[in-house]
């Protein structure tokens, strides 16, 4: 089951790559997304019949606004930063705990952190996540807990987990 | 219209530059990677200013790889920097 | 009108690529250069394609336009996270006004 979602998949994705519905072009892709599902189906999600859930969708797409919102903020910050003649940065590296569990959902939140403004996640041990910050705004790990990983970790646990 | 895109294009291309000149004269091997990474990405502006000029779509299939032949790169030159220390 | 949406999308896209080159060359050290540029030409890169987008409309080029712009974000995203993971690896120092740095003891 899980080898012939991956398949169509790339399948998909080969078609609208290409744009040419000729016989030839889909034998091509039909190879090439065989060989590609055969070899990467390991690193695919666990339970496929989550694809297939509406609501998932629903919260990606509020997902999406507020991500692409917080990425327009942290570039007019980035902007402010480097033109201000005095340079205002405090950098320093926080430990941030974080309670989702799988991989994939990791790796979502890891390149939230990096696209939102002044943070830069640098690694992960453990349940804890390393995370670059250009303006340390306060020491207690309680606030900016909060301040880095409180605006999307709600929405990644309603969309994958 | 093209004068606009002439002029964008000249400043993506001087942009380039910039990084070349934080590769040469970086202090550390680190800050020599960092310009190789953000070369890579600025390249794929470039082409995609480059397919409107010509009206061929073919040159956007160019960026698709050089960014993907960057992300590779990138991680390499990654793993080298984790294996080996300063002192060595 | 489909020539103003392009031409305003790739002067905002080429505005942000200048601000994360200047920060390239302004910024103390390695970490806050990575994470000024990583941010700032991403962007600026998709907006330009976005603008590739509005010129070709839906269709050929238009997909392929479209399916670069998550591309870029997912591995310029990784390749930030791997580069600042082997820079301090690799031992390169933090700056002068650095406040706090949790990550030492937990390498050890």
């Amino acid at each position: 089951m899980r080898h012939v979602t991956v398949f169509i998949l790339s399948l998909i994705f080969w078609l609208l790559i290409t744009f040419r519905f000729t016989v030839p072009n889909i034998i091509v892709g039909s190879v090439a997304s065989l060989i590609c599902s055969l070899i990467f189906t390991r690193f695919f999600i666990k339970n496929v019949y989550k694809i297939l859930q509406p609501h998932r969708y629903y919260w990606f797409l509020i997902y999406l606004t507020v991500f692409i919102w917080e990425c327009i903020k942290a570039n007019f910050d980035v902007a402010y930063r480097v033109l201000h003649p005095a340079m205002p940065i405090r950098p320093g590296i926080v430990k941030v705990r974080m309670e989702l569990k799988s991989q994939l959902a990791r790796t979502l939140l890891a390149n939230s952190i990096t696209m939102t403004p002044g943070t830069i996640s640098v690694d992960i041990i453990g349940d804890e996540l390393f995370v670059h910050w250009i303006y340390v705004r306060s020491e207690d790990p309680e606030v900016y807990g909060r301040l880095i990983t409180g605006k999307f970790e709600k929405y990644i646990k309603r969309i994958i987990e | 219209m093209t004068e606009w895109l002439n002029i964008l294009l000249y400043i993506q291309i001087g942009l380039s530059g910039v990084c070349l000149y934080r590769i040469i004269r970086g202090p550390t091997i680190p800050d020599r990677m960092v310009g190789i990474d953000i070369f890579g990405i600025l390249v794929v502006g470039i082409c995609a200013i480059i397919s409107i000029q010509t009206e061929k779509s073919f040159i956007l299939d160019i960026g698709i790889a050089w960014i993907i032949l960057s992300f590779i790169g990138t991680l390499t030159l990654a793993k080298y920097l984790t294996g080996k220390k300063l002192n060595e | 009108m489909s020539n103003m949406v392009t031409i305003i999308l790739i002067c905002i896209g080429v505005l942000f690529n200048i601000f994360g080159c200047i920060g390239l060359i302004r910024l103390p050290d390695v970490y806050n250069r990575l994470q000024s540029a990583t941010k700032c030409v991403t962007l600026g890169c998709c907006s330009i394609l976005l603008g590739v987008l509005f010129h070709f409309g839906i269709g050929d080029a238009g997909f392929k336009a479209l399916f670069a712009i998550p591309i870029i974000f997912f591995s310029s995203t990784v390749a930030a996270h791997a580069l600042i993971r082997g820079a301090y690896h690799f031992g390169a120092k933090l700056d002068k006004r650095t406040v706090k740095d949790d990550y030492k003891e937990a390498v050890k």
